[in-house]
This record gives structure tokens, sequence and C-alpha cells, in this order.
């Protein structure tokens, strides 16, 4: 579907991203490993007391945010920083935007500017994609709609192999709202590409229909997901995407599927505990567990800033044929 | 067909680093505050070498980083990113006396990006850069203090360096077309 899945990896062709990134969903495995290879070395520059390397020089970037965002705004912005790039952000209320001017004369206006990249969130499925077939900047996919969050299924992916050391034959079960969530769709996609068996846990009005058709197993309850599974990764109730009743109340939701201590301790082995954020405590993840001592949710968002920085890094090499030369210069 | 002149063989190549050595140690007034840096790949390797030949000569215990230079190049626009940034480690390098080791010195540009990540990690009271092979062809005022072996090269020529670590053998050998 996207540019990038017209790229060929041959044996001798190292692999590379393409303009843009908009999902998983078009990458290979050979892609999706060079993205997480690349942002091992960038954990350590977020370490050193300059954070801060040349690589992205001169290279403007955009953030355009159409929905609220925190972690992932200013995650990406750290990210650019740290990598020397000039950051702008717009937000879609208090600009033009809210005036009614189209997604595609703001990002056109933008470009008229000179930037390099745009990292877009956006409320409609498809919206960085559109975007990137219609502007010569690259263009990031920072959540769109119910399709994909690609840059937060890779720092999920990089968790767990932080802590597995590998992804496949890994079995990871994503409990929740399956049907409003870009995480899920990510993930499925990423993690089942680089082998991992992946499982989805909810409430059936909260699973997408023919979701086994993406390849991965269901699991009707939570107690089935905590008995299969070597990680949970437990997705935020989508309140606001909700359009109707779902599921009779939160308590009702937290008393079936909430992760608990008490159910946990039934599984035959630790499992690892991932969440994307925002948390509501108390509803799918109880704060005994999302504090526990398995959980990552915390590296998680510190490997956020990596695999942004390995996204955008190689994003911006441009050439597509780069890969092919350099290994000489001195 | 591309020829292959073996430029150092696996003796020459001891002796080379054996002479770098002691003249590293010349160089710097002893071993007190010395730190060796290896530029990712081959010049970590020799790195490790030349402290190896240096610890083993003077009894110390020379402080070693490793440095890779790939975010500090200014080629991201015509070669474009390399698919995997290596290892930067280093320890603290206030005051001290750093020699950079590095395989071959060609345009220059590498030595500089180099230059350029030292500032961000501290402050070198003086800084020496080492080179097995210089091959000419500077597009910088960029020169080393310790070299093994010069050779001059046309643009289109290769040096090939070989360690022992990652290639199973000691050589460097250069490729005309």
């Amino acid at each position: 579907m996207a540019k990038a899945a017209a790229v060929a990896t041959g044996a001798s062709a190292k692999p590379h991203l393409g303009k843009d990134l908009v999902g998983l969903e078009p990458l290979n495995a050979d892609q999706i490993q060079l993205i997480l290879d690349t942002a091992e070395p960038f954990k350590e520059v977020s370490e050193r007391a300059i954070k801060k390397v040349p690589a992205l020089r001169g290279k403007t970037i955009v953030n355009l945010f159409f929905e609220a965002s925190t972690r992932t705004r200013i995650s990406f912005e750290f990210a650019e920083k740290r990598l020397s790039a000039d950051t702008v952000n717009v937000a879609a209320a208090g600009s033009s935007v809210s005036k009614g001017e189209t997604l595609v004369d703001t990002a056109k206006n933008l470009e008229a500017m000179r930037i390099d990249m745009v990292v877009i969130r956006h409320g409609s499925s498809g919206a960085a994609q559109f975007l990137g077939e219609r502007i010569r900047s690259n263009v990031i996919n920072a959540g769109d709609g119910k399709h994909e969050h690609p840059t937060q299924g890779l720092l999920d992916m990089l968790t767990l192999r932080d802590r597995f050391k590998r992804i496949k034959g890994l079995k990871v079960a994503i409990c929740g709202d399956i049907l409003h969530s870009r995480v899920a769709r990510s993930n499925i996609w990423g993690l089942t590409k680089l082998g991992a068996e992946v499982g989805v846990c909810g409430p059936a009005s909260l699973l997408p229909r023919h979701v086994e058709e993406l390849g991965v197993t269901i699991l009707p309850r939570i107690e089935d997901a905590i008995q299969w599974a070597d990680a949970l990764n437990i997705l935020r109730l989508q309140l606001e995407r909700m359009e109707g009743g779902f599921f009779p109340s939160l308590r009702e939701y937290n008393r079936v599927f909430g992760v608990t201590n008490d159910r946990l301790s039934r599984a035959p082995k630790d499992l690892l505990i991932l969440h994307p954020g925002p948390m509501n405590r108390g509803v799918e993840i109880d704060s005994d567990v999302a504090d526990g001592p398995h959980s990552v949710i915390l590296p998680q968002v510190t490997n956020g800033v990596a695999v942004r920085m390995a996204v955008l890094y190689l994003l911006a090499g441009g050439s597509p044929d780069w890969a092919h030369r350099g290994a000489e210069e001195r | 067909m591309p020829s292959r002149t073996p430029l150092l063989d696996d003796r020459a190549f001891g002796r080379t680093l054996a002479r770098m050595a002691s003249e590293i140690v010349e160089r710097s007034g002893g071993t007190d505050e010395l730190v060796l840096v290896g530029i990712q790949r081959r010049g970590v390797e020799l790195a490790d070498r030349l402290k190896r030949i240096i610890d083993g000569a003077e009894g110390s215990a020379l402080g070693s980083g490793k440095l890779d230079i790939t975010l500090y190049r200014d080629d991201l626009q015509t070669i474009g990113p390399r698919p995997v940034v290596g290892e930067t480690s280093l320890p603290n390098v206030d005051g001290k006396t750093v020699v950079i080791v590095d395989d071959v010195l060609y345009t220059g540009r590498t030595v500089r990006a180099a230059l350029d990540e030292f500032a961000d990690f501290g402050r070198p009271r003086r800084i020496l850069l080492c080179v097995l092979i210089d091959r000419g062809g500077r597009e910088l005022p960029i020169q080393a203090d310790i070299v093994g072996t010069s050779v001059s090269t046309t643009p289109e020529d290769r040096v090939d360096v070989f360690v022992s670590e990652l290639d199973g053998r000691d050589a460097v050998e250069l490729v005309r077309s």
C-alpha cells in the first residue's frame, strides 16, 4: 500500500526505509530489524552529558498534531532535538486548521517554507499515507485514527527484545480495546513479521471482526491470556473513540478484564507488563501491576526516544541507493 | 581485474604496531593520563592491540574507549545513513592525553568528525592522531602524529586492512582497479 512496500531488499542490497514511515504493515522483517538495530546506539546518546549529536543539523521538522498527545509529541521532539534538527510544533487548535484549512493545504504551505520532514498525528486512518503521497518531505506517522502507530509498535518491540533478547517465538498478548487501537495493529504487524506469536484478549465487542485473519490467536478471557503469554501489552480503553455501549461499565470491565496481581499470581511464569500509556489505573491495569517488578512501562518511554531517533535518522538519508556506497570513505 | 598489492603482511603488521606503541609512549611523555580511543570499526581492534603492547612493556593499565563518528559525519546527504551505528563508550577524557587510533587516514573527514565528537564529551589536555596507514588524499588540514606506513594512492584505489579479531588474519593490501 505505501511506497516503502515497493522497496526491494535482495540479498545484496541492504534494507532501507524509503521516503515515509506510514506503518509497519508495508515494511518487511529486514526493515523492521534495521530500525531496531539502529535504535541501539541512540539509547546511549540520551545517557550522555551532552545529549546531542549533529546528524540532522539543518533539517527542519514539523510536528503536525491534529489530536491530543503528550508522550508521543514530546518523545518525537526530544528525538529531533537530540539529532540537532530544528523543530516546529503545530497543534490543530489555534492554527489555520481550526479555520477550515484542509490537511493538504496546511502541509503544502509548510512545505513552501522548505521543511524536510513532517511528523503527523491525525484522527483519520490513512492520513499519513495520504499526506506522504502529496508532499515531497518525508512523512512519519505518529498515529492515524484506528490504523497504525508504527513508532509505538517499534518501541514495544525494542523493549521486548531488550528483556527477552529475541522476538521470534515470543508469545505476546495484546489486551483490551483492540478495535479502536492503532497500537494493537502496529504491534500485530510488527511482531508477526519478526516471528512472534500474537494473541488478542478483550471483550468480544472490542475485538475487530475477522481479527484472526491477521494471524493472531483470540484469547477470550484475561485468564487465558495470562496462562498463554510471555508478555502482556495492556491497552487503554479509548473512551473518546467509543460511540455506544461496548461494555456495561468501567467497574465491570476492571472486574472481568483488569490485570491484577491476583490474576498474575496464577500465571505459570512471570509476565512482562507493557502499556503504551496513558494508563487508566484501576480500569485495564491495577496500580500494583503498573508499578510492579515486571513492569517495563517506563523503559518503553525511554526506548521511544531512541526508536524515533533511529527512524528520523534513517529517513533523513535521502537517496535510496546510499546503501551501496560509502563503505570506503575515510 | 583489480590487482592486490600487499603493503603489510602479518609479521610486518606486528612490527609496525610495536613501533607505533613505543612512539605513542614517547610522544605522550609516559603512560600517565594516557587514553587510547579507537574509531569504529577497525580502529577499535588496533587500539586494543596497542594498549596490550604498551601495558605489557610499561606495566601500565591505560584507559581506553571506542568512538563511532557516524552521527558526526558531514555527508549524510550524499551517502545516506550508515545502516548500523556502532557503540561509543569513552572514559573521562578531561585533562588526559587522548590518542585517536584509526586504520586508514584518507580525506581527514573521519578525524574531523572525531574531534567534534570529543568536544561534546569533555576537554582532553591534548589529542594525538595515530593511524596504521596514511594513504594521502587529504581534503582537510589534518595530519597524523604517528603513522605505521604511508602509501600514495589515487581516488580509485582502495586500502583494505584486515585484523585477526575480525578477519582471521593481519594484513594490509592496496587494491588497484
